[in-house]
């Protein structure tokens, strides 16, 4: 099954291309380099501001970068995108706004909200469930005769749920225009790959339902970039469904609230940070090229510094809500328990001084 | 334009349903029906009969055997512009799709701060009387008024069953549509040709009376005004019977208003005792008319075991007897 589904590469670790026929030219790699450093610098940030306990319990996915920023750019606005959790570098590089980012961790309902005329779903938290909604908004925009098309994001853990199984077998029957991007990243929590599944592969998971499925290598961004592309392509010319497994690596723990340490090696992380790290890479194929600016470079970092402190400022500015806000968007109309609740809350909080 | 007088006929409980379907389905191309051998079988009860032939399969999808699968793409259809009415064969189907139900289609107004809305119906028969194999006939409604963000709502007759379900097809919200299959076949009554709703959160009195009243819903309703019309011959006291129709949210002023005038009240269902939506009942009775009660509220309902398969169903359910043991324990004080 691995000969089968053969990891593709366009860069090679080195930064050398390994693929003749790669469109390559400078500005666009300098577009795909600024949005994985952009990617980086707020995983970091949001770390450390979980560390210093300006937001809460954080889902990192740092060393997950080029898996995560190549497919969001492979669509295009219209298009629909169903992250997980841990996906806030695809969404902020499909437009999610910063600000909005910073208030998801610091648990307000704010921050799930995209811009207007992004498609971005709130972040799901029951494994795997996003898939079906994924399935179910791309099948409206096919009866709809629209050429939009859904992705959707998971991890290798997810594959085992049934909603796996019922998104691929619905978006096959259906001929339904959904890209379903995995990220395999060699853990569900705890276990690792081999005691999630027997499969060698995620994409072969995509044979049983007659999806065209491939294996990429998720730390090369260009590699991502283009079959993402190709898989949105097909989608949108009636081609329907495909599985995408990105084989990528986050370097640390599930989320701030747990310790790798206690079910992997670590040194495996450091090691990976010198061979396969998605940032390096670009960085060698671009010196490779005789492209690498070093000024240009530290730009950037100074333009996505500034960005990312104005979020964090105007995130902490917004005033916490009014429990009332609970009471809201509950029912359109809320019923009559809601208001009831809701007048006995405010009456209750009064007499009591809170 | 020419008006045409309402036409009326009479329709059974299936009917009804088919019929509301069809007449959302005529008004609005965002109305589709998905859900296991709905298209060419017209589902196993029927219930979506002739509706694949008239609207085509786009519209009336046969899906894979796969309960969070079509409430999750429903999901997902509803937030991107359709109204799916997904049927679950059965009510005890369901669970699959609870995950799905509970984590998605209920929240994902909050969640999205009204963003993204899910104006979506998922019907289900239920109940016990039926014979049939064991998990079809569970009445786990109450499982489901304890979700927020979801309407639960059941009908007793078809005049009832097409309003209702018009009316929860039109509802911005998801609402769960649960159908007491054993009233299914039983009895016909006059159903306009029309569209008409009947507003959701609204219980019906039955039948009026003076002394008890009795709230129910679903197939007992019927039972219960067969057993009290028995048991008031040669009485001088009477029953008043309130089918609650919308279990999630409950009617509070017709309970009220009805418990003020008796002042004793037995709250009737076959679903199991613990937990069940009798409980809400009784609370929202303490909270609105404690002052008028005479005796304490009774329930008759099944029991906390699972619905027993035919040889013990009948035993399962609420019996005449019980029903009206339970009014005449209220009459003693
Ligand atoms: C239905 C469900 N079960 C369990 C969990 C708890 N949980 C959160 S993340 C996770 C592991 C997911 O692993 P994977 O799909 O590989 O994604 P990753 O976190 O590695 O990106 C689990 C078990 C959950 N969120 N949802």
């Amino acid at each position: 099954m691995e000969k089968q589904f053969p990891i593709v590469q366009y860069v090679d670790e080195d930064g050398q291309l390994v693929k003749d026929d790669a469109r390559l030219d400078k500005e666009q790699l300098y577009q795909f380099y600024r949005a994985m450093l952009r990617a980086r610098m707020m995983d970091k940030k949001c770390l450390n501001l979980q560390r210093q306990g300006r937001i809460g319990t954080y889902v990192q996915y740092e060393g997950q970068e080029a898996a995560q920023v190549g497919s969001a750019l492979a669509v295009e606005d219209g298009d629909w995108m169903f992250p997980t959790y841990r996906d806030h570098a695809a969404t902020m590089t499909f437009g999610h706004s910063l600000t909005n980012l910073f208030l998801y961790w610091k648990g307000r309902l704010e921050g799930s909200i995209p811009p207007e005329g992004k498609n971005i779903f709130p972040p799901a938290v029951p494994i795997a469930s996003q898939l079906l909604h994924a399935t179910g908004t791309a099948w409206a925009e096919k009866k709809k005769k629209s050429d939009r098309v859904s992705i959707a994001y998971f991890g290798d853990g997810a594959t085992s749920e049934g909603d796996f199984h019922e998104g691929l077998n619905f978006a096959s029957v259906f001929n339904i225009p959904v890209v379903f991007f995995n990220q395999n990243n060699g853990y569900a929590i705890s276990v690792p790959m081999e005691k999630q599944m027997k499969s060698k592969t995620i994409a072969q998971k995509g044979l049983a339902y007659d999806i065209p499925s491939i294996r990429v290598d998720g730390n090369d961004i260009l590699a991502v970039y283009f079959e993402t592309e190709k898989a949105v392509e097909r989608a949108r010319s009636g081609g329907g469904p495909t599985l995408i497994e990105a084989v990528t690596w986050r370097y640390g723990a599930h989320t701030t609230a747990d310790d790798p340490s206690k079910y992997r090696n670590q040194q495996e992380s450091d090691q990976r940070r010198q061979t396969t790290d998605p940032i390096l890479r670009i960085e060698r194929l671009l010196n490779n090229q005789g492209w690498w600016n070093e000024a240009a470079v530290k730009e950037m970092q100074e333009e996505i510094t500034d960005e990312m402190n104005d979020a964090l400022q105007a995130s902490e500015s917004v005033e916490k809500p009014d429990l009332n806000q609970l009471f809201d968007n509950v029912f359109a109309e809320p019923t009559w328990t809601i208001e009831e609740q809701r007048m006995k809350h405010n009456r209750i909080s009064k007499e009591v001084g809170q | 334009m020419t008006t045409v007088a309402a036409q009326v006929k009479k329709l059974t409980m299936i009917q009804a349903i088919t019929d509301a379907m069809k007449t959302m389905m005529k008004e609005d191309d965002s109305v589709l029906i998905l859900g296991e051998d709905v298209g060419i079988n017209g589902g196993v009860f029927r219930a979506t009969e002739g509706l694949i032939e008239e609207f085509g399969d786009e519209r009336v999808v046969d899906t894979p055997l796969a309960e969070s699968g079509i409430v999750g793409t429903s999901v997902g259809l509803a937030v991107n512009g359709f109204k799916p009415i997904c049927e679950m064969q059965f009510f005890g189907f369901i669970y699959p799709a609870f995950n799905q139900l509970i984590t998605h289609a209920t929240r994902m107004r909050q969640r999205s701060l009204g963003r993204y809305t899910v104006p979506m119906v998922i019907r289900a028969p239920y109940g016990a009387g039926v014979k049939a194999p064991e998990i079809h006939s569970d009445s786990v409604e109450a499982l489901f008024t304890h979700i927020p963000g979801l309407k639960v709502v059941t009908p007793s007759n078809p005049y009832d069953a097409k309003g209702l379900l018009i009316a929860s097809i039109e509802d911005p919200d998801p609402v769960l549509f649960i159908e007491p299959m054993r009233c299914y076949r039983t009895g016909r009554t006059q159903v306009p040709d029309e569209k008409y709703a009947v507003e959701l959160g609204k219980a019906a009195t039955v039948k009026e009376g003076t002394d008890v009243t009795i709230l129910t819903w679903g197939a007992m309703v019927q039972d219960t005004v067969k057993a009290v019309e028995k048991w008031e011959a040669g009485k001088d006291a009477s029953c008043e019977i309130i089918d609650l129709r919308t279990l999630y949210p409950l009617d509070k002023e017709t309970i009220r208003k009805s418990v003020e005038k008796t002042g004793r009240a037995v709250v009737v269902h076959e679903a199991p005792e613990t937990g069940g939506v009798s409980g809400d009942v009784i609370s929202l009775i303490n909270d609105a008319a404690f002052f008028y009660l005479k005796a304490p509220v009774q329930k008759v309902t099944g029991f906390d075991t699972p619905v027993p398969v035919y040889s013990l169903e009948l035993d399962y359910l609420p019996s005449a007897q019980k029903i009206i043991h339970a009014v005449e324990q209220t009459l003693q004080y």
